[in-house]
């Protein structure tokens, strides 16, 4: 039997855009963004909080969305994989993972993608070693890591304006300035 | 899954959180990071009556060391701002060397060091750490404040000795006497994972003479362990291998693990024992010309 004295009324931006909504505490953000907005690039992975698949960025930092309920959200700004860039305009951490192949299935790559926008804003020049322990907190079960590592090397340099230099493979390697 | 039905309030103020508090007693959880008790809720180990959201209250997000060297950690501290924090190498090293290794990256965006003691996992890190540091936590109410060591704040698995209606505000740590040397050593099979086995180490020396002397062990025990056979063996004695060797034997006698999936009980002491060696040979002591 629902209260309706228990339900909150909240304010949430997600991707730039104020959602007004009603919702009963215990609904989880991942629930709220997928089934509430139908945005449903966020992914649920585990039961456990360990995967990631279900990273967006909460006031720019990458937070576990099945592990967060939607009225904590109230008054906060939310970015989830929908609201990285466009077909017409990619962000670089889209371009980085078209380019280097830093998917296979996909289930993981919004999470991914999302960590990785923070990593590389808030250290520009990142090393090899400062993406995988970045990314520990979102598993993959289909890359190996390898390609994902790259995908974020490279829009660390696109997005930083670093020189990039083609090792003459097709693939681009950042390369430090 | 997802949580059962529950109330939510967001007080604007400790006072506030304490009337909620005292109204709903043992009904009420608080809300910090959310990264132990979100999980628990979404597997119905959990099924408080009202979750009282503290994460409004920005007074307790703070970490400083006060004028007494003392580290004092406010409720909202999350496991990165000390990750970050530029204050503990050099004067709280163990703390430095535990905060990186917390759960994982974006978990410690978000949850607590506080709330990590509150939570009372076995498999906590943050216990052992203040443990190793004879770390205390402030209790507060509507009826005042209290302090109590670590040691007896966390009385059991997943038990705290929190009152009802009581709300743990900050951590904290002494300041050393001696230098500071320390280091939190974890092994786990995959980030994110419970720790195979955890050592924090926190040692002082006055000169090349240890003078305080904590060793903690995670993930070795229904709770964490304090090696204090272990801890008594150094002090007053230098850091020679025959000394750090015994130190290490002793901490190692006194973990009690079990042989799961992770390994052997054998192989746990044997980590033990290693870190223990590990973490004290790695200390080069500054000692005055």
């Amino acid at each position: 039997m629902t209260d309706a004295a228990d339900e909150h009324r909240i304010t949430v931006t997600v991707n730039g855009e104020p959602h007004a909504v009603e919702v009963e505490p215990r609904l989880l953000l991942v629930h709220l963004l997928r089934e509430g907005l139908r945005l449903t690039g966020t992914h649920i992975g585990c039961d456990t909080t360990n995967c990631g698949a279900c990273t967006v960025l909460y006031d720019g930092t990458p937070v576990k969305s099945c592990t967060m309920l939607a009225v904590q959200a109230d008054g906060h700004e939310i970015t989830t994989v929908e609201g990285l860039g466009s077909l017409s305009e990619l962000d670089p951490v889209q371009e980085g993972f078209t380019i280097e192949h830093g998917l296979q299935c996909g289930f993981c790559t919004p999470g991914m993608m999302l960590t990785a926008k923070a990593l590389i804003t808030n250290n520009p020049n990142p090393s090899e070693e400062d993406v995988r322990w970045g990314l520990s907190g979102n598993l993959c079960r289909c890359t190996g890591y390898q390609n994902i590592v790259k995908a974020v090397l490279w829009a660390a340099a696109k997005q930083h304006g670093h020189v990039a230099e083609t090792n003459g493979q097709g693939t681009t390697v950042s390369g430090r300035t | 899954m997802y949580p059962p039905r529950l109330r939510y309030v967001a007080p604007k103020s400790l006072d506030e959180a304490f009337a909620v508090m005292a109204e709903y007693g043992d009904d009420a959880k608080v809300l910090a990071g959310g990264q132990s008790l979100v999980p628990m809720l979404k597997l119905r180990f959990a099924s408080p009556a009202v979750l009282v959201d503290i994460n409004g209250l920005s007074d307790l997000a703070y970490h400083r060391a006060e004028s007494d060297g003392s580290l004092r950690i406010g409720a909202l501290c999350r496991h990165v701002d000390l990750e970050r924090s530029a204050l503990l190498p050099d004067r709280y090293p163990t703390m430095a060397a535990a905060a990186p290794q917390v759960a994982d990256p974006i978990v410690r965006n978000r949850g607590t060091v506080v709330g990590s003691l509150c939570h009372a996992d076995p498999q906590g890190d943050w216990a052992s750490v203040l443990l190793a540091l004879n770390g205390q936590v402030v209790v507060a109410g509507k009826d005042g404040r209290r302090t109590i060591s670590v040691a007896d704040f966390v009385v059991g698995p997943f038990q705290n000795s929190l009152a009802a209606g009581e709300i743990a505000v900050e951590a904290s740590v002494p300041a050393a006497k001696g230098t500071p040397y320390g280091s939190y050593l974890k092994l786990e099979r995959r980030v994110g994972d419970f720790a195979t086995v955890g050592v924090a180490v926190a040692i002082e020396t006055s000169g090349l003479q240890i003078s305080r002397a904590g060793i903690a062990l995670t993930g070795v025990g229904p709770n964490t362990i304090q090696a204090i056979e272990a801890e008594q063996a150094l002090i007053g004695q230098a850091l020679e291998p025959d000394v750090i060797a015994r130190a290490a034997g002793l901490a190692a006698g006194a973990a009690r693990p079990r042989s799961d999936h992770r390994g052997s009980a054998e192989y746990k002491r044997h980590v033990v024992e290693t870190f223990v060696r590990r973490a004290l040979s790695s200390y080069r002591l500054a000692v005055p010309a």
